[in-house]
């Protein structure tokens, strides 16, 4: 399934992560992740990431997550609203 | 008499030079009393600056502080480089120092405390010489033991008279107390006061025959970043609890009982609990001899309402505590010495029945970090953390288990600030951790109370399952500051940040 319109869902609050979503022309997924946790968990925060885009079968997006320290749950969720928000 | 003691005195030749207001030559017009020079730049022309001295400048002023950037940025236009800070703490104001850092006019930092904002420069490894990270207690102890000479400490005054006497309780800026600038004061090669309110003193920290110049600006400091108007407690539903739940642990453990003695920090949780505490006072009847270090209202009003014989403080936090300590007798001033030095023996720390203190990581064995992040960078430091600590009957750590995906006990802590012998307790949303130890305690509280006491590595996993292990941050071997104990002795290195 491709994005084929841009939505958001999350905050900047501490704890949670802020997430758009966005077509990509290029036909894939492109990840772009900022985190205050960058380096403790980057791999982390994308491979859930990649998961739950995978679990709700989407194969073309741009995803953007703006991350203060959120929790894998959450991440999973927010993304998750963006995708539902986006159809 | 033996004519060599008659000669050993030298003649009288008038009273031209007999009179000598400190280390400077006064004008002779003006008198030894009054040693205000009104223009920042003659002042300093009169000054021995050189190429690697060595300054110091105090923090009560904290993020408001004037003066530290009006006396470095004169200094670097005048093109001497290779300068060793000797400051109290660094804050978010002190951000021009950074450029300083980078060109060399600054080589190398004593300091208690390093706000983020410079900490990153220095864990980047440009400054040169690196830091000294050390305690409160253990700077005066330091300076007073001349391990460290000042040449020039420029000490902020919100109000002194025209001799030197200085207070920091009067004035525009007023911040309470000076007791980290005492040592300085005392010590120093050279004093110079930085004041914008000549006026005179009532009850003076810094004394005038310690004082070499007076130096009258327009403005040291901006109030609003000196001390905060009001001070709140955290709404925070789970920062409540952590303090409700500290509350109980202290009345559990009996430390709350006529005559006890208690400090924390001025964060959320902290205010929060002392209201707990003050509460639990009111209802039980029970009157405590002293509260110490930074101070807020909420020790003001159980001052005020006979629940504490005294405060001894070393520093306010807000209005209300700048107020009492003008005008309350049973509010005390103390230096930095009194406060901290342990070397002092009548220091106010080891009189504490308990501490509460924070942590960014404590290790399974209760090494505690406040100095560096999770990430590596210095942020921050020890300020009276390891001497309280040290003193304290009772160390009392309290923090969220898990913040913004980071636990707070960690497997191996990036730079140790206070060592494991000095800490008791680590109290949690999750649960307690008490040091085994204190065996006798932990099965007298299993069998007492309902409060959630558990083993730290227990915790530990609760909180790993919650965040997922975390990368292991990457350093160089160039180490970029040091970590120093309450009597000096080397605790930890700093290393340098490897960037990706």
């Amino acid at each position: 399934m491709d994005i084929n319109k841009p939505s958001q869902a999350g905050t900047l609050e501490s704890n949670d992560v802020y997430v758009q979503l966005l077509p990509n022309p290029n036909g894939n997924i492109e990840i772009k992740l900022k985190s205050i946790v960058y380096k403790q968990f980057k791999d982390q925060i994308l491979q859930v990431a990649n998961q739950t885009l995978k679990d709700l079968q989407i194969t073309s997006c741009v995803l953007i997550m703006d991350d203060q320290g959120a929790l894998d749950h959450t991440i999973k969720a927010r993304i998750e609203s963006a995708v539902k928000r986006s159809l | 008499m033996d004519p060599k003691v008659i000669n050993s005195f030298k003649p009288y030749q008038g009273t031209v030079d007999v009179i000598k207001g400190g280390r400077f030559e006064c004008d002779k017009n003006k008198g030894h009393h009054d040693k205000v020079i009104d223009d920042l730049n003659k002042a300093l022309d009169q000054l021995p600056l050189c190429d690697g001295m060595t300054l110091s400048f105090h923090h009560h002023l904290r993020d408001g502080d004037h003066v530290l950037n009006m006396i470095m940025t004169n200094i670097a236009q005048r093109g001497y480089k290779n300068i060793t800070l000797v400051v109290s703490s660094l804050f978010p104001v002190h951000a021009p120092l950074i450029d300083m850092i980078k060109q060399q006019i600054v080589t190398k930092i004593y300091a208690a405390y390093i706000a983020k904002e410079i900490g990153i420069v220095i864990s980047q490894g440009y400054l040169r010489d690196g830091c000294i990270m050390h305690t409160h207690g253990y700077r005066a102890t330091m300076l007073i033991q001349k391990e460290v000479i000042i040449d020039i400490a420029f000490l902020a005054a919100p109000s002194t008279d025209q001799a030197g006497n200085a207070t920091g309780s009067e004035g525009i800026t007023s911040c309470g107390v000076l007791g980290y600038a005492i040592a300085d004061a005392q010590m120093a090669k050279h004093v110079v006061l930085i004041s914008d309110t000549i006026q005179d003193v009532r009850k003076p920290e810094i004394r005038a025959e310690w004082v070499d110049m007076v130096i009258k600006v327009d403005a040291i400091g901006d109030p609003k970043g000196i001390v905060s108007g009001t001070t709140t407690i955290t709404k925070d539903p789970v920062g409540l609890l952590i303090a409700k739940r500290t509350a109980d642990f202290v009345e559990a453990a009996g430390l709350l009982k006529d005559g006890f003695s208690f400090q924390t920090g001025a964060g959320g949780i902290s205010l929060a609990l002392v209201q707990e505490i003050y509460k639990r006072c009111q209802t039980q009847h029970i009157k405590g001899s002293f509260a110490s270090g930074g101070t807020t209202k909420f020790l003001v009003d159980m001052l005020e309402k006979g629940y504490l014989k005294n405060i001894y403080d070393v520093q306010c936090f807000d209005l209300d505590a700048v107020r009492s300590v003008k005008n309350n007798p049973a509010h005390i001033k103390i230096s930095a010495q009194e406060y901290a030095d342990i070397t002092y023996k009548d220091n106010i720390v080891c009189k504490l029945d308990f501490v509460v203190l924070g942590a960014t990581e404590i290790d399974t064995s209760y090494n505690v970090n406040v100095t560096t992040g999770s990430d590596g960078i210095i942020m921050g430091g020890s300020g009276g953390h390891a001497d309280t600590a040290y003193g304290a009957k009772m160390t009392i750590i309290v923090s969220k288990l898990v913040s913004s995906r980071l636990s707070v006990i960690v497997d191996q802590i990036t730079t140790i600030t206070t060592p494991k012998e000095t800490v008791d307790v680590l109290i949690t949303e999750r649960g307690i951790a008490i040091h085994p130890r204190h065996q006798e305690l932990i099965d007298h509280l299993k069998a007492t109370t309902s409060l959630p006491i558990m083993d730290i590595k227990t915790l530990y996993d609760i909180a790993i399952k919650m965040t997922g292990i975390p990368n292991k941050i990457k350093h160089t071997d160039k180490v970029v500051g040091v970590s120093l104990y309450s009597d000096g002795t080397l605790l930890d290195t700093i290393h340098q940040i490897k960037e990706d």
